[in-house]
């Protein structure tokens, strides 16, 4: 391969790696608003949670960093948990009601992590052998930048066999289409959405705990993820496999387009793109089937 | 005519429309001007972040700025008055500064107003301090192109910055280098005075990108300076972003050996927040640095470690500006005092007598510091620090005397900046200059 080709492919595979922040990063909304069609506008603040619970366990307990990842699921899904059995679950025939709570929410949050931890940044340790580059022949990407790329797709595969091959995936797609007639036919729909809200935000923690290694950690970190969160899901229209395409896609373009021209002008791109595609297709790649509430 | 009610109003509406300017507009810009009685407390606002993208370092500011008044107040004041600070949280928000910066002036009638960290910001108040003749003391780096006469600022100017800085690295690690910055006004500015200086340390510019403010994703930047392969790299990315850029630096596999980021804003701070091991061997430019040993610093960072303000845990650079900037306000005060009476001290008597107030020693915690006498920056020693192991610095390098500040030294066709205005090399005065 000659200089710019090798330039070329590893800006594939770095997009690769940008795809996988920006699937990590919707997957917990793709679910949330997928299913229950909530706009979740504390999605960024549970990825902050994730981070922080990663912060406080390696500071406080000691916990290595593998475990500190399914420790950051439990902890935000048990938060979301709660804000869906206190609040959200009252809002679910108000959509815009939904949006302007969980925004409240953020806020909360966001104040709340500032009183206990304070304001100044923290940050998350890695394994050293994950702050290593991996090479092979003019190709490189950083290992943990693999670890995440790792992650996306096992995170994709549990998500995927959740919905698709267990019972409560069937009650959550039942719920979806038709909320009523699966009542009717003995599903504990409010149930479904509780533990569908908080396998988001449980999601969301998960990813917290992995950005929180890239960048810093900060109450106000969630605000820059959920952009990214929000562009996946709605080029994507909602649905898993259109979080997905669409994720890869964004991932792909921003690398490309910064190995072009620069970064600041990629981004400028993408959202020029993302606007001319939802101007021919408003509902999105994949819209999420069945009926709406 | 007769007066009937309804040409009563015209002709008042009439009449108070024809008035109106003797009636709203004073005179003089300084009639807007706070007065100070003798006793009654000197108010001054502290207009910082405390909440937002921009909290980290301005928290730090306000609670630096809280000490220094402490210490002040504790020792007695200024002419037996003590200071007031009134303290703002502008919420990282450019149209909370200007409103603040308005409140405080008209409302609170501060004699002075200590804010801001970003350029933008800056430029966002100064238009109000200056329609109302008050004082701005801005106490951080900035890139200069600015001539006005109601600021005084105690940091680097660009020219002052990147001046060892460039020089240095390229004799110690090689000719080629790559510019990273995020992509605002003080980067692009700061770059274009590092491109001088490297020119003239015979230097060769690889690449140049920007990043936009508060990103995180590295991985395009990264990929074309591995593919530059240059010496060192050259760093104007801030805040969030530049903790990001160190962590994903070593992620990628380079390392500070053979390949070291020299920076104007990782300071302690910084590498406080991404972890030590990410900032070790990095450089910095700066005149503060919390490891400075001199008796004036250790007695600055014990007594602001231990106090209620010391809360994060780390002195640096914009601290230590900020510190000095209260200072420098003191001993303009007393200076105004002196020569016009308590009642008489006005925001632009306060400006005016701040130049050449010189900050000794055993005053400033970075050593001997002065305010420019023509441009109101401050003449200061860059020092070049090395980011240890354990996140702190050593002094690598100090110039070996005071750099001048000049604030249009990439633009000399614009003329000099000088106390009443900036003039141009025809003699033509342009005073307000942002």
């Amino acid at each position: 391969m000659d200089f710019s080709s090798i330039a070329f492919a590893n800006s594939l595979i770095l997009g690769l790696s940008i795809a996988s922040i920006f699937f990590v990063a919707a997957l917990g909304l793709t679910i949330i608003y997928g299913t229950a069609g909530v706009i979740n506008m504390a999605h960024g603040e549970f990825i902050m949670l994730g981070a922080y619970t990663v912060y406080a366990l390696q500071t406080f307990v000691g916990i290595p960093y593998f475990l500190c990842i399914p420790a950051a699921f439990f902890v935000v899904g048990a938060i979301g948990f709660a804000i869906e059995k206190s609040l959200i679950r009252y809002l679910y025939d108000r959509p815009l009601d939904t949006l302007l709570a969980t925004w409240g929410v953020s806020l909360v949050l966001i104040q709340g992590t500032r009183l206990i931890f304070g304001s100044d940044p923290k940050y998350v340790q890695i394994p050293s052998f994950l702050s290593t580059n991996v090479e092979a022949g003019g190709l490189s990407l950083g290992a943990f930048r693999i670890f995440i790329i790792l992650m996306a797709l096992g995170l994709a595969a549990a998500v995927w066999f959740i919905f698709y091959r267990t019972d409560f995936g069937i009650k959550v797609r039942a719920v979806t289409q038709n909320r009523e007639m699966a009542a009717s036919f003995g599903i504990n729909a409010g149930q479904v959405y509780s533990f569908t809200f908080a396998l988001g935000a449980g999601l969301a923690g998960v990813a917290g705990a992995l950005f929180g290694a890239l960048n810093i950690v900060l109450p106000t970190m969630g605000a820059g993820y959920v952009v990214e969160a929000f562009l996946t899901v709605v080029t994507g229209g909602g649905a898993l496999m259109g979080s997905a395409i669409s994720s890869f896609a964004i991932g792909e373009l921003q690398s490309i387009f910064a190995l072009i021209t620069n970064s600041t002008f990629a981004q400028f791109l993408i959202f020029v793109v993302i606007i001319v595609f939802l101007r021919f297709r408003p509902q999105g790649l994949i819209s999420a089937s069945g009926k709406r509430r | 005519m007769k007066l009937s009610r309804r040409n009563f109003l015209k002709n008042s509406a009439v009449a108070s429309a024809l008035a109106a300017p003797g009636i709203w507009i004073p005179q003089s810009r300084g009639a807007w001007g706070a007065t100070l009685t003798k006793g009654e407390p000197i108010k001054v606002g502290v207009l910082f972040s405390l909440t937002g993208g921009l909290a980290v370092p301005e928290e730090d500011s306000t609670l630096v700025m809280q000490y220094a008044i402490d210490e002040i107040n504790a020792a007695g004041g200024i002419a037996g008055s003590p200071i007031e600070p009134v303290i703002i949280d502008a919420k990282s928000d450019f149209s909370v500064y200007s409103e603040k910066a308005r409140e405080l002036i008209l409302r609170d009638k501060v004699i002075s107003i200590f804010g801001c960290y970003t350029s933008a910001s800056r430029k966002a108040i100064l238009p109000i301090v200056m329609q109302r003749d008050n004082l701005l003391f801005y106490p951080t780096c900035y890139e200069g192109a600015e001539c006005t006469q109601n600021t005084v600022c105690t940091g680097p100017l660009a020219n002052q910055h990147s001046k060892d800085l460039i020089p240095y690295m390229v004799e110690n690690f090689g000719k080629k280098v790559f510019f990273v910055g995020s992509n605002y006004v003080w980067p692009k500015e700061s770059n274009k005075n590092a491109k001088i200086w490297l020119k003239n340390a015979g230097g060769e510019l690889l690449g140049e990108e920007y990043i936009p403010l508060g990103d995180s994703e590295f991985g395009p930047v990264l990929n074309k300076i591995r593919e530059a392969q240059p010496d060192f790299i050259f760093s104007t990315v801030v805040g969030a972003s530049d903790i990001a850029f160190h962590r994903q630096f070593k992620q990628a596999g380079f390392s500070a050996e053979d390949m070291p980021i020299a920076s104007l804003t990782t300071g302690e701070i910084e590498t406080k927040a991404m972890g030590a091991e990410f900032g070790a061997g990095h450089f910095l430019s700066a005149p503060y640095f919390q490891a400075l040993e001199n008796p004036t610093n250790e007695k600055f960072v014990d007594g602001f470690l231990s106090s209620p303000y010391g809360k994060n845990g780390a002195t640096h650079y914009n601290m230590a500006e900020t510190y000095n900037s209260a200072y420098v306000f003191k001993a303009a005060m007393e200076k105004a005092i002196e020569n016009h009476g308590f009642d008489e001290v006005t925001s632009a008597r306060v400006r005016e007598a701040c130049a050449g107030v010189k900050l000794g020693a055993d005053v400033s915690p970075e050593g001997e510091t002065w305010v420019d006498g023509d441009n109101f920056n401050t003449w200061l020693v860059p020092k070049i620090g090395r980011c240890k192991s354990d996140g702190s610095f050593e002094i690598v390098k100090q110039a070996d005397e005071h750099v001048a500040p000049d604030p249009f030294s990439i633009y000399p066709d614009a003329g000099s900046c000088k106390s009443n205005g900036l003039v141009a090399p025809d003699g033509s005065v342009r005073v307000d200059v942002i």
